[in-house]
């Protein structure tokens, strides 16, 4: 497993002031798969993202993208290394357009970004590429609104546009329904399935039928550690998971 | 479509929220007639002021806009930028006293060793943010004013540089208002490069930075490199206005690297509007011009009066006198649209 993973983990930890809230864990995933990072609140699965990602350094342990060691590389490196992420809170530039977003993303590997002596309708040849992202989540007759003016579901979509913006080897997701109606979920649930088509997915996710619905592989995550990890109808059937989270979601629902 | 989801139409009528923006969108004839009033402006002023009053504005616009580089695109209030005028106030004094270059190239080389000397106070600052940012803007700040003020063989200490000439090819620049036209190039110049690197691919990504660093980093953009760049440009676009205050006053004192002089640039530009660029010139022009009226007739207390001015602004027009007037433009333009 481990030599065929495009990103892997082996022994992440990372304390806060004593309080261990990654402990050990190792995370092999595989190419060309969604994969799920679930678990009650508090089991570390945000952590664990922004250690992925390079916003939190390790206390200990290595991760890997596509066999190159990333531990410790800033965020900006990780990202130029094929590693794209979304946040859980909407996190965007307010006063840019859906383009200008997809634009700045697209230009990012560019170098154009040092060009201060030139005009920035330099910037104008991505406008096709971003307008070609932008229908790919259903935003292109919104390219040229303020991100401030769309409304939620439309803002966790141009989430989507600039990450695959940035044509990741790996695009992580952090709670990508999070705050959604039902209607929503069902729209990003559609629209993940239609992006993730030859690309490789990592998704904290809170609502277990949208895991059920995306992910191959399954890693529940309780207290810091893996407490299991499998496909999802595995997953779901174990009795420790169902004692220490999936009991509970199933009861409610 | 359903009746939550907001339509292409509503989304792009409403108004983007700050200054940039709007300018950057205002129907071109607007645009262009905006500079032709600020350019015959630029070509009367000392037609209608004094004209040491109108070389100065010249210098504190060219300030006032390099500490809205900063603070109104990057997000970072610099309250140590006299450290950059007065940097290159002296050099550009001791280049012109020694080596006789006519004051242009002077005032180059002020601005060149004001930008290298932005380089580390640029690199240790910009890993802060807010309010440590101002602070380690004002430490290095407050460390090259008591150097200057220690180093009395270079800087003549107290007593200041005197004498610094205007030499220009034999050209006669003595009268104030002769060199007022010798200089407006050259702060016309620097403006355009401000404007220039506000509306770059550079440019774009200093807003993004400032409005969400985070993102920016998730982007793959290294946030402390772009924010150092910007740094050493503000300081080099101060620098010029600095060279040019010491040429324009023939005479370079320690104020030129008080904490003050800091806080009028940040004060200026409060005044004429955060990230409006534009609005940092007006407030110039308003600040040294009411400060020379208040001084002429005898009022002492001039502080007293920019900061009750400054008060009332931040409190009543907080996005400036540009950013209010612009502001109102563009609801103006809005309501008879719609």
């Amino acid at each position: 497993m481990a030599g065929q993973a495009l990103l892997s983990a082996r022994g992440l930890t990372r304390d806060f002031r004593g309080f261990r809230a990654v402990d050990e864990v190792d995370l092999d995933v595989a190419p060309e798969s969604v994969h799920a990072l679930v678990g009650p609140n508090g089991a570390g699965k945000t952590t664990l993202f922004n250690l992925l990602t390079g916003f939190l350094t390790p206390s200990g342990g290595r991760i890997e993208l596509a066999g190159r060691d990333i531990t410790g590389l800033p965020p900006e490196r990780v990202a130029r290394l094929g590693m794209a992420r979304s946040f859980q809170i909407t996190s965007l530039f307010p006063q840019l357009s859906a383009r200008e977003h997809v634009a700045l993303a697209l230009q990012s590997s560019s170098g154009l970004g040092w060009r201060f002596w030139r005009s920035a309708k330099l910037l104008d040849r991505y406008t096709e590429r971003a307008d070609e992202l932008l229908a790919e989540v259903r935003l292109a007759e919104l390219a040229q609104a303020p991100s401030a003016a769309l409304a939620y579901g439309r803002k966790r979509a141009l989430e989507l546009a600039i990450a695959l913006a940035l044509d990741p080897k790996v695009l992580l997701l952090d709670e990508p329904t999070a705050g959604m109606g039902l209607e929503d979920v069902d729209r990003t649930v559609e629209l993940i399935s239609r992006i993730r088509a030859g690309r490789t997915v990592v998704l904290v996710e809170h609502n277990m039928s949208v895991v059920g619905r995306l992910a191959d592989t399954v890693t529940v995550l309780q207290a810091g550690t893996v407490l299991v990890e499998g496909p999802y109808e595995q997953v779901r059937a174990d009795e420790r998971v169902i004692t220490a989270y999936l009991g509970a979601a199933d009861a409610a629902h | 479509m359903t009746s939550t989801v907001d339509t292409a139409a509503d989304a792009s009528r409403s108004t983007p929220p700050s200054g940039l923006i709007a300018v950057a969108r205002a129907p071109g004839w607007v645009r262009y007639a905006l500079l032709a009033v600020g350019l015959a402006v630029a070509a009367w002023l000392p037609n209608g002021l004094y004209p040491a009053v109108a070389v100065d504005i010249l210098c504190w616009a060219l300030f006032a806009v390099a500490v809205d580089l900063l603070l109104g695109f990057t997000g970072l209030m610099s309250f140590g930028h006299a450290a950059f005028w007065g940097t290159s106030a002296y050099v550009t004094g001791l280049v012109a006293i020694h080596a006789g270059l006519p004051f242009p190239l002077a005032v180059l080389a002020g601005a060149l060793a004001a930008a290298l000397l932005a380089v580390p106070i640029g690199y240790l600052a910009v890993k802060r943010t807010g309010i440590y940012f101002a602070m380690v803007t004002l430490a290095f700040a407050q460390m090259v004013y008591y150097v200057a003020n220690e180093w009395r063989s270079v800087t003549q200490g107290e007593n200041g540089l005197q004498g610094v000439p205007r030499s220009f090819f034999g050209l006669d620049l003595t009268d104030d208002y002769y060199f007022y036209y010798a200089i407006l190039p050259i702060v016309l110049l620097g403006l355009a490069a401000a404007w220039r690197i506000v509306h770059s691919p550079f440019g774009r990504v200093l807003v993004g930075i400032r409005d969400n660093p985070a993102r920016a980093r998730a982007l793959g953009y290294p946030v402390h490199r772009y924010k150092l760049t910007a740094f050493v440009l503000s300081g080099f676009i101060a620098g010029l206005g600095g060279g040019l205050f010491a040429v324009g006053h023939r005479f370079v004192s320690l104020d030129v690297l008080h904490w003050t002089t800091s806080g009028k640039a940040v004060i200026v530009v409060v005044l004429g509007g955060i990230g409006t660029l534009w609005g940092g010139v007006l407030g110039a022009g308003i600040v040294v011009r009411l400060e020379d009226w208040l001084s002429f007739s005898g009022f002492e207390a001039i502080g007293l009066v920019t900061g009750g001015i400054f008060v009332l602004v931040v409190v009543l027009f907080r996005r400036g006198i540009w950013g209010t007037v612009a502001d109102l433009a563009r609801r103006l333009a809005v309501t008879r649209r719609g």
